[in-house]
């Protein structure tokens, strides 16, 4: 069952640290957000595979928007 | 003493600065990015100078913006403030060989402590405590067990490259050791493509505790009496007093002396802060040095009476320091609490957006040190901090008294702020006691 990872705050995209097809663990950072100076890390909850990364570093993202996919 | 200063720097601090400057008649000269167009401190100055765009890589970061804005204006002196360029040796050292007078210590100085390695081999060299730990990276789990039998449990495995308690990991037995160590090189290399981590003890319940420094450049070293920053969260403070409560003389004594110690050591001149953490029997261990003004600087000036940005101008002026050691006391109580674009509720997430509503509190002892005004917009480009509150009495009672009634004056609307958190920690029976450590926000001791 796909799942779809948000951002939790509105920030910068300062790092994708997952690559497409990566398989991470929960807890594992898949990208890392910039917002007021704070290094953010959006995580995997759960074990599985990126399936899709939607945004590109020094974009600028919204609480709440889809960042990637974890099938 | 300068003609005309330019503050390299925005907010609060920048405002602070253009006080202390308009105090000794010097001309101020601000800088802003394209989205600080209208801050208090682009009004606040003598005149302004745009310097790019949102994002402080390419403004307030910007070694080369900077440098050109003072030349263009004709200012002979930079005053960094805190963040930003503030510890960038490469900064200091491009001041002097544009013929700017950087308002702070040699780029040496903030090339030796910015480097925290080395920055603990040279303070442990001069005989001030450090925090057992390893020399430098650990790159294999064998050489971290190999140091973890000398450490001691429970111990602290740090990313080098780290940032934001990402790859950190608190190890309490040695059979968990390699695990956490496997775990935390993963997450380092992951955000930071650098897996090289520190292992260090980790101190129960510390406190943390800092000594202000002022030092001029003939050899002259001086401490203003210490800080206690305790209350802080992501390694971030939150409220800071002088006097530290319940600090043992002795322990006091010891702090001091190492500050200075320290300082001579690495022929500091101007403004630092040496921060050390202090455990539970009074031992204490050096941390790091701030070289630079420090956020919370106003509750040693309440304590002392002593205008410390005045100082530095002074100071970096070539003149020398303007207290002997023995002039500098410490009277009453004050605290400060940092106002930030953030949800405690959350986490201590940032809350960017825009100050509909701005009420802040007045009164005797009530001192406020703001970078914002109603329809000021709270960006995501910069940090948070919105305002400084700071309370003084003639003991700490009466300071915690003061600040949460100005707590519960305050009305900042648009963005969540760390008010209400504020608001709690004053209200707290074990902070109004003095009984204060670095662990207990991330604990909860202080949840709604």
């Amino acid at each position: 069952m796909p799942e779809e990872i948000k951002a939790h705050i509105t920030g910068v995209v300062f790092l994708v640290t997952a690559k497409l097809g990566d398989a991470v663990q929960a807890g594992d950072p898949v990208i890392v957000l910039e917002s007021m100076k704070m290094e953010i890390p959006v995580e995997a909850p759960r074990a599985g595979y990126v399936s899709e990364i939607r945004v590109q570093e020094g974009q600028t993202v919204q609480e709440g928007e889809i960042v990637a996919i974890l099938s | 003493m300068f003609r005309k200063v330019l503050v390299a720097n925005r907010g609060e601090i920048a405002r602070r600065v253009f006080r202390a400057c308009r105090r000794l008649d010097v001309k101020t000269v601000a800088v802003y990015s394209e989205v600080d167009r209208d801050a208090p401190h682009v009004t606040d100055a003598d005149e302004a100078v745009p310097i790019g765009p949102g994002p402080a890589r390419q403004s307030y970061l910007s070694i080369e913006a900077m440098v050109t804005a003072a030349r263009r204006t004709g200012a002979d002196a930079v005053h960094p403030g805190y963040g930003f360029l503030a510890e960038n040796w490469q900064f200091a050292a491009a001041c002097a060989k544009a013929g700017l007078t950087f308002i702070g210590p040699s780029p040496e100085a903030i090339r030796t402590m910015g480097d925290k390695t080395e920055a603990r081999l040279v303070m442990a060299a001069a005989g001030v405590p450090v925090v057992p730990g390893s020399p430098g990276p650990v790159a294999e789990v064998v050489a971290a067990e190999r140091l973890a039998a000398d450490i001691g449990f429970p111990l602290l495995i740090k990313a080098a490259a780290g940032g934001g308690g990402i790859g950190m990991a608190r190890v309490t037995r040695a059979g968990d050791l390699s695990a956490a160590f496997a775990t935390a090189r993963r997450r380092a290399e992951a955000a930071f493509g650098n897996g090289a981590l520190y292992v260090e003890r980790y101190l129960e319940r510390p406190r943390h505790v800092e000594v202000q420094v002022f030092a001029d450049a003939r050899g002259a070293v001086v401490h203003l009496h210490e800080r206690e920053c305790s209350i802080q969260r992501r390694h971030q403070k939150l409220v800071e007093e002088s006097p530290a409560p319940g600090l043992p003389a002795e322990t006091k004594a010891g702090l001091t002396a190492a500050a200075v110690t320290g300082a001579r050591a690495i022929g500091y001149v101007n403004a630092g802060t040496m921060e050390f953490l202090v455990d539970a029997t009074g031992r204490f261990y050096f941390l790091e040095m701030n070289t630079r003004l420090q956020v919370e600087h106003p509750v040693t000036e309440e304590v002392t009476g002593l205008d410390l940005v005045v100082a530095q101008l002074r100071v970096a002026a070539g003149e020398p320091l303007p207290w002997r050691q023995e002039e500098i006391l410490s009277r009453g109580a004050a605290i400060e609490c940092r106002i930030y674009a953030e949800d405690p509720a959350k986490g201590f997430l940032p809350s960017p957006g825009t100050i509909t509503r701005l009420a802040l509190p007045a009164g005797e002892g009530i001192r406020i040190e703001s970078g914002v005004a109603a329809g000021s917009a709270v960006s995501v480009h910069y940090d948070p901090l919105l305002v400084k509150l700071i309370a003084r009495g003639e003991g700490r009672k009466q300071a915690v008294e003061r600040m949460a009634k100005a707590l519960a004056e305050c009305v900042i609307e648009g963005v969540q702020t760390t008010v209400p958190f504020l608001r709690r920690v004053m209200g707290h029976p074990e902070y109004c006691r003095g009984a204060v450590h670095t662990q207990m926000v991330e604990q909860g001791v202080f949840d709604a």
